[in-house]
């Protein structure tokens, strides 16, 4: 490791069982103290949101959630309203939404794995300026891109085909996904870059000793290293875009048939904003799917995936 | 991604776009309305008399984007039944609230929806000036509108002398809402002049109850309301002709007549002992959102509310909105009887992009007053009027629409068209609002916030 | 479309991808020459620049390319849209809450992530500790908006309140605050909504990096007798510098984009405005196509900082 203090390591002999360090830094009782402030100040917030989207409309309006625990009055209308308020049966949205979110999330991580480990294992001309000029690419708001991108879709120049427009193919999700990606990759490059540098050196020089080539390098020992990082950004991309209006919005090109989730929240309030108490609803139909993936997906922060293999 | 879209697999479906395209294309037509040839599936039908020569247009598809979204969507889609069934074309009805600049986004790209309608006359002109891709109007759509629509609504869809935009809906700003069971039961009264609303608000504050309460916040549209208020004094005090130089900057934005009418709402809602009912003094109209803003008259912490028809949807469900119930509207009464009797008020416009048979036969549909009726037929929770002159008060239900369509024909009222609406981006959406908060939220003066307004105008 | 569609679309574009990648792969990996690593290396690269430059970089090169024309984009103005962002004085209010905003949010939303993670990091409750803090960052934007107007709502002391922050005032015997409407604290009252929603991601990236120290290290401390404060200075620090500078740095540009926080609590009043925001509201509000872009050129400049620090750190990991 680039960061390890030398007076610090000590034999292989010294090392303990996994299962023996129980005792943590929560044992602190200020530590603990400090975790469950964060905890209660970060939730509150959302828990009134919870609180209120089961609350009645001239509830909401009327006075703050609090009110709930002593003056409790429990609807589901606010439900009832956001899973039957619309003609389009709300599981059309979620299948939209998924079908839109899973490409969304497996291009752009797979195109900038293979991207950060070229940027951080493989030798080219221009690899640092590259890389620089990629991650700046960050800075670019997705609605500079809108009309550029959007044009490019419609009228695309090589003569490839419309990628946009009233008949496009796919019915829009081609270019959902595609302009997903692109937003992503500079993002991922960074972060993947990052961890892929973390990962010693000679571990990778020991494996083209051994004649195996980059191909091979990266499928056998980057990706399973490189898990815990690959699920971190996994985790984000789904939640973003599960949760983005404005891609979907643009690129969809106008076609009503791939309308996610996010589309239908948004007008939950009606045209001029005067059902907002139903917002608090649908903002936790739509946390469901999010909420699972992340916590299936902290079964990849799996510790020490490197240990032992310093030592070599 | 870029090796998959070059795919055979796709090619297939590109064909079926592309096949798409050369229709589109093969439609376009002159400048008059075209036809799509064959027998009308409408032919014979009255409510189709207009429709009929367009022709045969079973299985063409009209996109329409709007920024009417659910639950009003669906009086709209329920009323585009007729023109199915007297042309055979469909509607494809997409709503979105962030409309306004994803249609320019849209357009810009070329990826322009056949039919869009349009909140602002500012808007329209802006999409034909900078993107030159907004269709005239055929001849139908022109008539229909000279027929059913008074002048002034024609030339709010006319930019640079040419006609786009057909009138669709509309609301009446000159509202004040009120409670009619709070009046009753403190003997109130509806007053008929200005001075009479004022002398109404120092009895009624003379009780301890703040007469008015008011909220302007509305996310990046914070200040809107505040606009309304000036545009409707301005017309009372100055007069619709002095209204309507002052909209096209013909006169200065900070004239005096301006600040006069300025400060005669600034009488009411910079006075703390007039508002903020329910809230608290005047800098908390300020984060009052607009929807919140009338609600305190339910609880009898305010008396009075100046709001277009529209917040009729902002009561909570179970409300009595009518003549003698929890809340009504009256008409916001006029400073000077020389001016007649001016009404503000808002609509959407009916713009297109394209000259298909099926989008013109659209448009045509939309301006007569088949469609209107109609819509009023298939609105039965209210919520929606017209100015268009054929338009049956009686097929409206409920009766706070009653009330504005009849304000809308009433022969004596002069009606005027949200300036704001009207005016460039920078000020309309820009500046006016922006002052309009600072007057209120930092006590900035009506002088200071006029000629900060005057100075933002673009030059050119 | 039906359902079935849809998910056969899906999985024919998923599966396309990864066949395409995969035979590229596998055809790189054939070829055993000097040319096999360059096609390697571009077989590594080259998608996902290709995508960069038609989706970012092309689009950023049109703005400031537009930021030297009019409204509408029809004519060559030069530097008039530059010259009426510096001459316009409620401008410098918005570069001041602009710096504002990129300095507090990164340095507070990972200073807060940390603490977190390394305090829950290997506790009972770890996952369901987790959740909590990643919870705002898994709404959507609409549901957000909401929760801090339970929040911050503003109402005279005597009415009945909506806003918790007011209520607790209330209940401590103090006048309620316009948290939204006071300059220039407001500012930093939404910045608190942008650390909410940002520490989660700190949190998240920083536990993934925590958990990647070896444990032979930790233990190795351990041994010699090092452990809280101490451990968390001199090991757990240290080993995740480098996650720590791309978090920061991620939030930074994140900061900087951000303006559906302004745009839906303040709508940019009350001395609020952004950056960002201001670029939002002249492109898609006013639609002023040339000053909408050179408000977002003057974005990218602002990156500048931020990358050249990150070339600088990049220098000396690699020095190493």
């Amino acid at each position: 490791m680039t960061t390890t203090t030398p007076e610090l390591t000590v034999p292989p002999a010294a090392r303990v069982p996994a299962g023996t360090k129980a005792h943590t830094a929560l044992t602190n009782r200020w530590a603990s103290f400090a975790a469950v402030v964060i905890a209660v100040l970060w939730t509150i917030p959302t828990a009134g949101l919870l609180i209120s989207s089961f609350r009645p409309q001239a509830d909401v309006q009327g006075n703050g959630w609090w009110n709930f625990f002593t003056n409790p009055h429990v609807t589901l209308d606010n439900y009832r309203a956001v899973l039957h308020g619309s003609d389009t049966d709300l599981a059309t949205y979620f299948v939209n939404s998924i079908a839109i979110t899973i490409p969304s999330v497996i291009i752009p991580i797979s195109l900038a794995t293979m991207a950060a480990y070229a940027f951080a294992w493989m030798k080219f001309p221009g690899r640092s300026v590259l890389f620089v000029a990629v991650f700046a690419m960050q800075i670019v708001p997705i609605q500079v891109t809108m009309i550029p991108l959007l044009t490019l879709y419609v009228n695309p120049p090589f003569g490839l085909p419309q990628l946009a427009g009233g008949d496009a193919p796919g019915g829009g999700f081609y270019t959902i996904w595609l302009s997903h990606s692109i937003f992503a990759l500079p993002l991922a490059i960074y972060l993947l870059h990052n961890f892929m540098k973390e990962i010693p050196a000679e571990l990778i020089e020991a494996a083209r000793v051994d004649g195996a080539g980059h191909v091979r390098i990266f499928s056998r020992i980057m990706l399973p290293l490189m898990m815990p990082a690959i699920a971190a950004f996994g985790i984000f991309q789904f939640l973003w875009v599960w949760n983005d209006l404005l891609v979907a919005l643009v690129f969809g090109g106008g076609s009503l048939d791939v309308s996610p989730l996010t589309v239908r929240l948004a007008e939950l309030s009606g045209t001029r904003g005067q059902d907002w108490h139903l917002l608090a609803a649908g903002a936790f139909v739509s946390l469901v799917v999010p909420l699972i993936v992340f916590l299936a997906g902290q079964r990849y922060f799996v510790r020490g995936l490197l240990s032992g293999s310093v030592k070599g | 991604m870029r090796r998959i879209n070059t795919r055979r697999s796709l090619s297939a479906l590109a064909l079926v776009a592309t096949a798409g395209f050369v229709l589109a294309a093969c439609g376009g037509g002159g400048n008059g309305s075209s036809s799509a040839g064959g027998k009308s599936p409408g032919e014979g039908k009255p409510e189709c008399a207009q429709l009929t020569k367009y022709g045969n247009l079973t299985g063409k598809k009209v996109h329409v984007y709007t920024s009417i979204v659910a639950p009003e969507d669906q009086s709209q889609k329920d009323s585009y039944k007729v023109f199915t069934t007297c042309t055979g074309a469909t509607v494809q009805y997409e709503g979105s609230k962030e409309f306004e600049a994803q249609l320019v986004v849209r357009v810009k790209s070329g990826n322009a929806p056949d039919i869009a309608y349009v909140p602002q006359p500012g808007l329209l002109a802006t999409l034909v000036k900078q993107t030159g891709k907004v269709a005239e109007a055929p001849k139908d759509v022109s008539d229909n509108v000279d027929k059913w629509f008074g002048k002034d609504w024609k030339a709010y869809g006319t930019v640079d002398g040419k006609f786009y935009a057909a009138p669709l809906g509309a609301n009446v700003k000159s509202f004040v809402w009120y409670s009619p069971k709070m009046f009753a039961k403190n003997g109130w009264t509806v007053p008929q002049t200005w001075d009479e609303m004022m002398q109404l608000t120092d009895k009624i504050a003379a009780t301890g109850i703040k007469p008015w309460c008011a909220g302007i916040s509305s996310g990046d549209a914070t200040g809107w309301p505040l606009t309304d208020w000036l545009e409707d004094t301005i017309l009372r005090d100055a007069g619709a002709d002095f209204y309507n130089q002052w909209v096209a900057h013909d006169v200065p934005f900070n004239d005096p007549k301006v600040a006069e009418a300025l400060d005669r709402d600034g009488a009411i809602l910079k006075n703390p002992k007039y508002v903020n009912g329910g809230y608290g003094d005047v800098k908390s109209i300020a984060t009052t959102t607009f929807q919140d803003g009338g609600l305190p008259i339910l609880k009898g912490q305010c008396a009075m509310h100046r709001q277009a028809s529209f917040y009729a949807a902002n009561w909570p469900k179970g409300t009595d909105v009518s003549e003698n119930g929890d809340a009504f509207a009256f008409y916001l009464p006029v400073t000077n009887q020389d001016n007649g009797k001016p009404v503000l008020g808002g609509g959407e416009f009916v713009t297109a992009f394209n000259k298909r048979p099926e989008v013109q036969a659209f448009q045509t549909y939309l301006s007569s007053d088949t469609w209107a009726n109609e819509k009023a037929k298939d609105t039965p929770g209210g919520g929606w009027v017209s100015a268009n002159k054929g338009l049956d008060p009686n097929n409206l239900v409920s009766p706070i629409d009653k009330l504005s369509a009849e304000t809308l024909q009433d022969p004596n009222a002069v009606f005027r068209f949200d300036g704001s609406d009207q005016m460039p981006g920078e000020v309309g959406s820009g500046s006016f609002w922006k002052e309009m908060t600072a007057w209120i939220a930092t006590g900035e003066s009506t002088k200071d916030a006029l000629d900060k307004i005057e100075a933002s105008w673009p030059k050119s | 479309m039906s359902t079935g569609e849809k998910l056969v679309q899906m999985g024919i574009a998923v599966a396309l991808f990864v066949a395409v990648v995969g035979l590229m792969l596998f055809l790189a990996d054939r070829v055993k020459s000097r040319r096999g690593e360059v096609l390697q290396t571009t077989a590594f690269v080259l998608p996902a620049v290709l995508m960069i430059g038609f989706g970012l970089l092309y689009p950023m090169l049109r703005t400031v390319y537009e930021s030297f024309r009019n409204a509408g984009s029809t004519a060559f103005v030069g530097t008039d849209n530059y010259h009426h962002i510096f001459t316009d004085h409620d401008q410098l209010v918005v570069l001041r809450n602009t710096a504002f905003w990129v300095i507090v949010t990164p340095i507070a939303a990972t200073v807060i992530g940390l603490v977190y993670a390394v305090l829950v990091d290997r506790a009972k409750f770890e996952k369901f500790a987790k959740a909590l803090i990643f919870l705002p960052m898994s709404l959507s934007l609409v549901g957000a908006s909401l929760i801090w107007k339970f929040v911050y709502d503003y109402k005279a002391t005597e009415n009945d309140q909506i806003g918790l922050a007011n209520q607790i005032l209330k209940w401590l015997g103090f006048d309620t605050y316009r948290f939204l409407l006071t300059e220039p604290w407001n500012t930093f009252f939404l910045i608190v909504i942008m650390i909410w929603v940002q520490a989660g991601f700190a949190m998240t990236v920083l536990s993934a990096s925590i958990k990647s120290i070896p444990d032979d290290i930790v233990e190795a401390a351990r041994l010699d007798g090092v452990s809280g404060m101490r451990m968390f200075r001199f090991i757990t620090v240290p080993m995740i510098r480098p996650s720590l500078i791309v978090v920061l740095t991620t939030i930074s540009i994140t900061t900087l984009k951000v303006f559906d926080i302004v745009r839906t609590a303040t709508g940019g009043n009350f001395g609020t405005s952004v950056l960002a925001y201001e670029f939002y509201v002249q492109s898609f509000r006013s639609f002023n196509t040339g000053l909408g872009a050179a408000l977002a050129v003057l974005l990218f400049l602002l990156v500048t900082p931020i990358v050249v620090y990150n070339i600088r750190q990049m220098r000396k990991l690699e020095a190493r």
